[in-house]
């Protein structure tokens, strides 16, 4: 989230599309409801199913799943045609006057560069700025040059007409003008409208591009950085949010570091290619600080032994040789039999990834599986034959699995990272049961007896490993307090301001924040945007003071957020260029007050910085400004453009003719799953998955509280299609898609309608997740048997909202 | 309980408490807020150590499937095409009791003390008195109470009275993400309803209102409902909800005539107690009806040990 | 007055048997109190925590019986929602308000456990068993196909034969270890639950 849950209360407007906060973050839904209640704020829900957010929305549009760029899109086409735009946040804060270089080009579906035979767009070199002699990229302020980004952005956006955005999506024009009328309101200089999504927008194979569109919406509607405005990710799990800032993934290191290619085989170019510099005078461009940041992660990490001379270890880090190895490029792996270990810490792989069937098929390959649970899950016992549910010869699984049993939360101490990027620190209140151990002491368990075999027997590559530093009191279980303290940073020898030369921590200090890392190696953070968490002053995730004294939600002493306390992410944004709050009645978040910035929130700012030197406040950015054009940071082009689900209803994409533009031209697919995608003919309805509020994901199955309130697998059909079906409430239905089968009870429902879709009638299914071969609710069939194992251009995430099923009668 | 006097007490002629005059509590249910998520059948269930089966799914949201003496409150779903908006809607109601300002449970209950009303308007059973006979459910307008196939007894929401004793709010309330199920002093709720029916015209719904039906005397439990002139297209809420004839024949005929034949059935009985000893007196119904009143109330009550 | 007579005899009948004793004044003496609830919760020790489930973070109050001494095995007998938290102030979703069936489910792993190669079951072991197995497994792969040079000779020190997919609920303090742990070992498969 750019901004947090309390902070929705602020919105005039609350969106909810690619999303059911209602249904899955019921809590936090409540700032919703308070917005209506003392903001008179309306709510719009726009989504294929009319679902529990709907049902206290104000209005409701349906839409075809998958269709959300298409939705967007001519939004942005209406804001501009009638000039709905937030003028002076658009034309100071983001990009339109930037001017890109000759030679970008868009043509029936594809972008300039396109290599079909790589399904990627390898030349993005025309996809940036025109650069001026004097550096600087080139910008015209009047916006009359062709190749500005408000004109391209213009041109590219003319072509979603309202009669063509409803075809595609299937929203009646009148309920779609209805509410591109409503947000277009918000256009208003002190206006805020919030989004909120969630997985129905990640979960497609243009899912990055659904989330790009609605923050483009955002942007020209000036609701970025404003209270009650911004673009919020509702996270699904309590703690992927620290989990990713902790770079959790292939491809990261802490604090959104990214690891080398196999061609950066030079230190210096490592760091150079991450440390940019302004693009336009008087900037910030705060990631000029990597190498800081970077060395200080390195010290965390290797201590003594990372030092100038060794590149602060840089040899030590492994290199990538392709984008990263995201969990479908694994288990594709693995099907193929190139994986031989797997460790699944509180993950449940064969529920919750597509395609069961290649997964369950993955994991019979691998020679030994590892589980770190505190519940029996279905991946832990894959190997079990549950009848129709995980129909598998057990004796030919010769795949070894430990299970270890772990804490839950109620079990020790730590912290969690909400969405609003809160970082909460709990405490254990009893012991675990048996023999469960942390995930700490069964990681540091591990860990010692490598490094003794190591040590003993030597081995491949031993270095990081007998280097690793391990500073912890007791070594196979070191404290979460002495893990915090490490990722918050300390000073490792005493730590100086350069302009003043006065200490600002002595060696062995907590450091304040991560404005005081040094690329020296005189500091340690093992996660720079965590730094501050655990200051000289102790634990500032453990606050809890909730006062609220301006009012306006931002409880600054409560827990601790990265970066550096801020609650709102960009927050300069609401105020004007002058420095003062487009809204200073209801909408003061921070303000110029003369001599600095301040207010209600920590200023995403450089607090010293005047108004009129023109510091930008996107400052992450080395435009200083927000882009609505992407430049060549997206797989698939700089403009979001609408591509069908790989398994269309319809067949063809109505924007384009083109073959090669039907369904996003960069996803990822490999080719035995091209070989399973299912066709209309056979397979004639948009299927979509979704979770239900009664459960979480694949665990409360193993909850007899939620198993008893909502304890049976079904499906969702709308009345329509079950009565051309015959099929009444209550009967069993079999769904099927190319990949399998499940069969559940069916919910007949007047809140899945049929759509007009291209000329057709599309009807939609609607497939909850959660039940699967182990749990004391009902067994059920794991939903993901149908789902295809197809990816994201960008992140990779599979699309689980958008293929194809066919529903029979049982 | 010091703070929560029984005013009123099933089966029973002895002047109740009149002089301590605790302020009225209500819940306050806003269907408009409600997204039916059942963060308050989980809460009641959890507060009150409850556990039903694991039931199935019968092809709707609801679950389980109705009340049960291990169930006290349900969330009913029901889809509304709204034919004057053309807008679908799907409302949603948290059923349970409604602690009626006159129960028709407590006026039906022949079991001395096995239904009281507090002070403060919560209606509570008391197992231990509790003779099963079901009477409650007959009397109860809304169908509320069910009983329990494990002990024979009556059971329903008891508005966390064991919560409400100690200063606390209904474990459905505090968990209520949305704040659709509100607490405190029945004027303070009947206040805040008229604000948000205020907001709901604002939005659309003319009809909006409270309900809070005369017929049982008023509420303890209201609803804030979109349609407060259809309150049937709630999964079936009564319109005009009443004490049921059965109880009130009972109370206005049946009594009168039972209390004049009451002397010598009573007599009857103690002489058949002392000359033959405890007997059970068969069922007067065919006990192949499907019913809940299904246990014989004369073997609890007719105990001579426990007469003076 | 909608009622048959069959109707009638029952409540004629019925409340004739059951209540005639109490109106001639043979009721028991009233015991106006016995009927509430003890609240179980009055002594019980408090531990403040964050829900485990999705990602708004609500506070939660466990309580737990007993008071910490020294021979009590404290156990959580209700969680309920921290009321000064600024976020869900109290509240709970169905999944957080039954949080007391995750902690309690019968479905816990309480040892370590395995399964060998083609077995139909679990053995249970102990953990030094199950760690000393574990860490000869990975370090065996790990020898075995560790990539020190790529192809055209670049330093890589990548390990992919061994993949490693990280917890959503877990702690930032168990995560940052992990993180610490998995890359000294060279490991590229490596992810989290953050697109599932």
């Amino acid at each position: 989230m750019t901004n947090h849950w309390s902070d929705i209360k602020n919105a005039d407007l609350v969106l909810i599309m690619g999303g059911n906060a209602a249904e899955a973050h019921p809590c936090g839904f409540k700032w919703v409801t308070e917005a209506k209640a003392h903001n008179k704020a309306r709510l719009i829900v726009v989504d294929p199913r009319f679902n529990r957010s709907a049902s206290v929305a104000d209005l409701y549009a349906p839409i075809r799943t998958g269709t959300d760029i298409a939705f967007l899109g001519g939004l942005i086409n209406y804001l501009i045609a009638n000039d709905k735009i937030q003028h002076e946040y658009v034309r100071n804060y983001t990009d339109v006057s930037f001017v890109v270089k000759e030679g970008f080009g868009f043509e029936d579906g594809l972008f300039n560069g396109y290599d079909a035979a790589k399904r990627s767009y390898p030349d993005k070199s025309a996809w940036g700025y025109e650069i001026g002699a004097d550096g600087y990229a080139v910008v015209d302020p009047t916006l009359s040059h062709p190749r500005c980004v408000f004109n391209l952005l213009k041109k590219h956006y003319s072509r979603y007409t309202p009669e063509l955005v409803s075809s595609i999506c299937g929203t009646p024009q009148e309920t779609m003008l209805k509410v591109w009328d409503a947000i277009a309101e918000t256009a208003q200089p002190g206006k805020a409208m919030t989004i909120m999504y969630a997985l129905g927008w990640t979960q497609h194979t243009v899912g990055s591009q659904m989330i790009r569109t609605g923050a483009m919406v955002q942007l020209l509607l000036g609701n970025i950085g404003m209270p009650g405005g911004g673009m919020n990710a509702l996270r699904g799990h309590s703690n992927i949010q620290g989990l990713t800032d902790l770079g959790l993934l292939s491809n990261l290191l802490p604090g959104y570091l990214t690891l080398p290619g196999d061609a950066e085989q030079d230190y210096s170019a490592y760091i150079g290619k991450r440390t940019s510099l302004p693009l336009r005078p008087g900037q910030l461009s705060y990631w000029q600080h990597y190498e800081k940041f970077h060395v200080s992660l390195m010290k965390a990490w290797f201590g003594k032994a990372a030092t100038a001379e060794n590149n602060w270890a840089y040899d030590w880090l492994p290199k990538l040789d392709v984008p990263g190895y995201d969990v479908l490029k694994v288990f594709d792996m693995m099907f193929q039999g190139q994986v031989n270990g797997y460790f699944c810490q509180g993950f449940n792989p064969i529920a919750a990834f597509p395609n069961k069937a290649k997964v369950g098929a993955a994991l019979a390959r691998l020679k030994y599986l590892v589980i770190m649970d505190p519940l029996a899950t279905d991946t832990s016992e894959f190997w079990r034959n549950a009848g129709e549910f995980n129909d598998v010869d057990t004796a030919a699984i010769q795949t070894t699995v430990f299970r270890l049993p772990t804490t839950c939360f109620a079990e020790e101490d730590g912290s969690l990272v909400n969405s609003g990027r809160w970082l909460q620190w709990h405490w254990k209140a009893a012991e675990p049961p048996g023999e469960a151990r942390t995930d700490i002491a069964i990681m540091a368990g591990l860990f010692q007896r490598l490094r003794a075999l190591y040590q003993k027997e030597g081995g491949a590559f031993a270095a990081p490993i007998l280097n690793l530093d391990w500073p912890y009191l007791r070594p196979d279980e070191p404290g979460p307090d002495e893990l915090a303290r490490e990722f918050s940073g300390k000073a490792l020898a005493d730590v100086s301001d350069p302009a003043s030369g006065a200490v600002l921590a002595k060696a062995g200090e907590q450091l304040a924040g991560f404005a005081q890392l040094r690329a020296d190696g005189s500091t340690a953070s093992g996660c720079w945007i965590f730094s501050g968490a655990w200051t000289q002053a102790g634990n500032q995730m453990a606050r809890r003071d909730n006062a609220d004294p301006y009012g306006m939600g931002q409880t600054l002493g409560w827990a601790w957020a990265w970066p550096a306390n801020r609650r709102i992410l960009y927050n300069r944004a609401s105020a004007d260029p002058s420095g003062q709050p487009w809204d200073p009645v209801k909408k003061r978040l921070v303000w110029w007050n003369g001599k600095s910035w301040g207010g209600t929130d920590v200023p995403d700012f450089k607090a010293d910085s005047p108004p009129e030197a023109g510091m930008n406040p996107f400052i992450m950015n080395p435009e200083g400004v927000a882009r609505l054009f992407a430049v060549g940071m997206m797989a698939e082009g700089p403009f979001p453009e609408h591509y069908e689900p790989f398994e269309t209803p319809i067949g063809r994409n109505p924007l384009h003719g083109n073959a090669q533009a039907i369904s996003n031209p960069a996803a990822r697919v490999f080719k035995n799953d091209l070989e399973v995608f299912g066709q209309a003919e056979e397979f004639p309805y948009a299927a979509t998955t979704y979770r239900l509020t009664e459960h979480f994901h694949y665990w409360t199955k193993h909850c007899r509280l939620a198993a008893i309130t909502q304890p049976e697998q079904f499906v969702e059909i709308g009345e329509a299609l079950a009565m051309d079906l015959g099929i009444k409430a209550g009967d069993r239905v079999k769904v099927s898609s190319n990949r399998g089968y499940i069969k559940a009870v069916a919910v007949v429902t007047k809140r899945l309608r049929p759509l007009t879709v291209d000329g057709k009638t599309v009807h939609h299914v609607g497939i909850p997740i959660h039940w699967g071969f182990t749990g004391v609710a009902k067994n059920g069939f794991i939903t993901n048997t149908l789902t295809p194992f197809v990816g994201d251009g960008n992140t990779q995430t599979p699309e689980f909202k958008s293929f194809l099923v066919n529903v029979e009668k049982v | 309980m010091a703070t929560q006097d029984i005013i009123a007490r099933s089966a029973t002629t002895t002047p109740m408490p009149q002089v301590r005059q605790p302020g009225e509590v209500a819940k306050l249910i806003d269907t408009s807020k409600c997204i039916g998520c059942k963060a308050c059948q989980v809460a009641c269930s959890e507060w009150n150590e409850l556990r039903d089966e694991v039931g199935s799914n019968a092809g709707t949201y609801d679950n389980p499937n109705d009340l049960s003496a291990e169930s006290w409150t349900l969330m009913r779903f029901a889809e509304y095409e709204n034919p004057d908006s053309g807008n679908l809607e799907w409302l949603i109601r948290k059923d349970g009791c409604m602690h009626c300002a006159e129960p028709g449970c407590l006026a039906a209950c022949p079991s001395p003390g096995a239904i009281v009303k507090y002070a403060n308007g919560i209606v509570d059973f008391n197992q231990d008195k509790c003779i099963g006979c079901g009477y409650c459910i007959t009397g109860c307008p809304f169908d509320i109470p069910r009983i329990s196939q494990k002990d024979k007894k009556a059971y329903k929401c008891t508005l966390c009275s064991d919560r409400v004793a100690v200063g606390l709010e209904p474990a459905c309330v505090k968990t209520c993400p949305t704040g659709a199920i509100v607490f405190g002093s029945k004027e303070d709720m009947q206040v805040h309803a008229a604000e948000r029916i205020v907001d709901l015209k604002e939005r659309g719904f003319a009809n909006a209102g409270l309900y809070d039906p005369d017929g049982v005397g008023g509420t303890h439990v209201m609803y804030v409902l979109h349609h407060a002139d259809q309150p049937s297209l709630y999964a079936g809420l009564p319109d005009a909800p009443a004490i049921s004839p059965l109880v009130s024949l009972w109370k206005g005929v049946a009594k009168p005539l039972a209390l004049l034949a009451m002397g010598a059935t009573v007599l009857a009985g103690f002489f058949h107690y002392v000359r033959v000893g405890p007997n059970r007196v068969d069922e007067e119904e065919d006990p192949g009806e499907p019913t809940v009143h299904t246990v014989d109330p004369s073997v609890h009550v007719v105990d001579p040990n426990k007469q003076p | 007055m909608d009622m048959n007579r069959r109707q009638f005899f029952k409540v004629c009948g019925v409340g004739l048997g059951a209540s005639s004793m109490a109106a001639l004044g043979m009721a028991p003496p009233p015991a106006y109190a016995e009927t509430i609830r003890h609240f179980k919760l009055a002594s019980t020790r408090e531990t403040r925590n964050t829900c485990p489930y999705c990602s708004v973070g609500c506070g939660l109050i466990m309580y737990s019986q007993g008071d910490g001494g020294k021979n009590v095995a404290q156990e959580i007998i209700h969680i309920e929602g921290d009321a000064d938290h600024p976020v869900n102030r109290g509240t709970l979703c169905p999944k957080g308000a039954g949080l007391l069936d995750f902690v309690h489910s019968p479905n816990r792993l309480k040892y370590p456990e395995v399964r060998e190669a083609g077995s139909g079951e679990w053995k249970r072991i102990g953990w030094d068993e199950a760690l000393d197995s574990i860490a000869k497994l990975m370090k065996a792969d790990r020898d075995a196909n560790f990539v020190e040079k790529n192809a055209a000779g670049q330093t890589v020190n990548r390990w992919l034969s061994t993949g490693f997919l990280a917890a959503s609920a877990s702690s930032n303090e168990s995560g940052y270890l992990t993180h610490k742990v998995v890359r000294s070992l060279g490991m590229l498969a490596f992810d989290n639950q953050a697109r599932v």
